[in-house]
């Protein structure tokens, strides 16, 4: 037995991570990946017309979160926020009739892929103004705290959203309430094209701003699924007993392009040898090595699990092909609440 | 019926909502402090305890998400800014995050916020301190936008407002805060979206709003004395605007002026002369004429200031030139109150 794997099954009895949630991780992220990678197959067919930014190198840090919420806990995510949705347990029929602008849709297609919406499972929101969810996350976790609910609160962004200024507003709000929310950052290192050097002082820290406020800081490796769920596992731990917020920063990396279903490297942004060494770090791959090594998981069970998730898929997508759209007489609908 | 100030009105409504409904909280700069944005929160902290009633820090934007946050989780969250340009930061929570929740949920879930703003004017205010924004907001399709200009008026639409499933901009003209008038002492609403009018007449339509409408309502008694009658209508909700009031009283009267409390120049009073233009054009004896704040920053030396904003004088003396009315007297202002200032009473400085 190799040392990773020997880590693996001393981390497993550390957090009490029985076989079966080590599945449950790793097909949720496989079902992230998969619908995901379908998409931007689908997408040249040119029927999901609204812009759509993809989660693939991005899912163990929604999975590991999201599988320690329970359904009545609320998220907020931004534009990149498919992970979040499918990771919560948000409806992937919904979701595909939403990126369709159908009736079915999560949102009857006046949303689409940046307005993702599954009050069910819990998710609040999810919009494409970067930075905007985390005050509304923060107002969701007071107004739970005001009407003494024990429901958590987590919002996920991206680490351009700590450039914004709503961002600095709410930390310290949460701080001077002592709002219990979990703030996770998944810094993928770039804002579109830009990478984090051009955006932020080498001197900069986000650990200090965050520690500044009085917020707890946690750091991960965001592709490194045990990892995702112990830092995870301790800030859940933290808001129970202590009912103030924390700040997760996870480091992960997007393998498509920023928005749309295909690879933007030809235009030559990303440094060759850092994306390589990203796509190295697959988090499906690395947690799925260690699973088959242990025992966890043979590879049966993940074929037959990948076969039941495709049919799923294509069964989601045919659903949402055939959907109908809103009708015309719907155009004034939903603007104001009676 | 007793009589109270247009600021006691709004204490007043904001002390009975949140004796009514536990959800609803209001948060604002100020809000605790012994001035209690111009006495309009007195007290209400000492009444309602430090988790209704609270100061927040300056985050007009943060504030405004989090108070979108606590309403999606039941909440019914009042803000208030002291000037219209400190809401300015919260223009982004505002425009694409409340006003857009209804409709991008598909009618899942609603915003019921209600976003108090004050508007400046006179003692030296300048350019940022003055600005009657209204007509941005107007703009924006899932907002609605109160300014009352009375204290009826005032109590009576924030419980609508407070009361209401949406975002609602509530705008305060600083200059109406002292101004009196009877208000009953119960619990009462008005219908957001109804115009009110305040003089009835026969002769031309003024449409005003806010401070606006005083002015109007001085205007329409001076010019009785020349025998003309004139229909002065309060928008009193810019949005929803309530179209056909204003089109009845002008299809009665076939002349119309419009005073705006802001800039015309794309303003509201040049929403509501479209409006006519697209109904009764063919009707009109005069072609409309609006009277707004000069197309200019309010500059803060009253010697200057004086010039931007319209005033009796101006509604007046358009008014007889569209009568041709030759009058003797041009300036019909009160000699006795500074031009700066509301009233006799007023000290300054804010």
């Amino acid at each position: 037995m190799n040392t990773s794997a020997r880590r693996l099954i001393v981390f497993i009895k550390m957090i009490k991570m029985e076989n079966i949630l080590a599945k449950e991780l790793l097909f949720k992220m496989y079902r992230i990946r998969q619908v995901e990678l379908k998409i931007a197959e689908m997408y040249s067919e040119q029927e999901m017309r609204c812009p759509i930014h993809l989660s693939v190198g991005q899912e163990a840090v929604a999975t590991g979160i999201c599988q320690l919420l329970r359904k009545e806990d609320s998220i907020l995510s931004a534009h990149r926020s498919h992970a979040h949705y499918i990771a919560k347990g948000g409806s992937i029929k919904k979701m595909l009739g939403e990126l369709y602008g159908k009736i079915s849709g999560c949102a009857k297609g006046k949303g689409g892929s940046m307005h993702l919406i599954d009050l069910e499972a819990g998710l609040i929101a999810a919009v494409p103004i970067v930075g905007s969810t985390i005050p509304i996350g923060v107002g969701v976790a007071w107004g739970k705290k005001l009407k003494n609910k024990k429901d958590k609160t987590a919002i996920f962004f991206g680490e351009g959203a700590t450039e914004t200024g709503v961002f600095h507003e709410s930390l310290g709000f949460a701080s001077l309430h002592n709002i219990p929310v979990i703030f996770i950052c998944e810094n993928n290192l770039y804002s579109v094209y830009t990478h984090v050097r051009d955006r932020q002082s080498k001197k900069r820290s986000l650990k200090t701003i965050v520690e500044g406020h009085g917020i707890q800081y946690l750091y991960g490796n965001g592709n490194n699924m045990e990892e995702v769920l112990n830092i995870s596992k301790q800030s859940i731990e933290y808001i129970e007993t202590k009912q103030l917020p924390i700040l997760l920063e996870f480091d992960t990396y997007r393998w498509l392009e920023h928005c749309g279903p295909g690879n933007d490297d030809h235009l030559n942004y990303r440094d060759e040898q850092e994306t390589k060494s990203w796509l190295d770090n697959c988090p499906i791959n690395l947690f799925e090595k260690k699973l088959l090594i242990s025992g966890a998981i043979t590879k049966k069970e993940i074929d037959e699990n990948l076969e039941a998730l495709n049919n799923e898929i294509l069964e989601a997508f045919m659903d949402a092909k055939n959907a109908e759209f809103l009708p015309a007489s719907s155009l004034y609908d939903d603007i104001y609440s009676v | 019926m007793r009589e109270i100030k247009f600021y006691e009105a709004i204490r007043e409504a904001t002390a009975q909502c949140l004796e009514n409904d536990e959800r609803v909280y209001i948060m604002g700069l100020g809000v605790p402090d012994p001035k209690g944005i111009f006495g309009t929160t007195v007290n209400l902290q000492e009444e309602f305890g430090k988790d209704r009633v609270f100061d927040m820090p300056i985050i007009e934007n943060a504030a405004t998400g989090i108070a979108i946050g606590t309403a999606l989780v039941g909440m019914r969250p009042i803000i208030t800014h002291q000037r219209v340009e400190f809401a300015i930061l919260s223009m982004e929570q505002i425009v694409n995050q409340a006003a857009k929740w209804y409709h991008m949920t598909a009618g899942q879930k609603n915003v019921p916020l209600v976003i108090r703003m004050i508007i400046g004017r006179g003692w030296g205010q300048g350019a940022q301190h003055c600005q009657s924004l209204e007509s941005w907001f107007a703009h924006i399709p899932g907002l609605k936008v109160v300014m009352p200009s009375s204290p009826h008026d005032a109590k009576g639409l924030l419980a609508s407002a407070v009361e209401d499933n949406n975002p609602v901009i509530f705008l305060e003209h600083r200059w109406l805060h002292n101004t009196y008038g009877n208000v009953p002492e119960y619990y009462y609403k008005l219908p957001i979206g109804k115009c009110n009018i305040v003089e009835p007449g026969s002769d031309i339509t003024i449409v005003a709003h806010s401070y606006a409408t005083l002015l109007a309502i001085k205007a329409a008694r001076i010019l009785s004395e020349y025998n003309i009658n004139a229909e002065v209508i309060d928008i009193r909700t810019i949005r929803p605007l309530d179209k056909e009031t204003i089109i009845a009283s002008v299809k009665k009267t076939k002349r119309v002026i419009v005073v705006d409390n802001g800039w015309a120049s794309f303003g509201v009073s040049a929403e509501i002369i479209a409006i006519i233009a697209e109904n009764l054009s063919s009707e009109l004896i005069n072609n409309p004429i609006r009277i707004g704040v000069e197309d200019v920053p309010v500059p803060s030396t009253r010697e200057l200031a004086k010039h931007a904003y319209p005033n009796t004088s101006k509604i007046i003396n358009t008014v007889l030139n569209i009568f041709n009315v030759k009058s003797d007297k041009i300036d019909f202002e009160d000699p006795n109150i500074m031009y700066d200032v509301p009233d006799q009473s007023f000290m300054g400085p804010f």
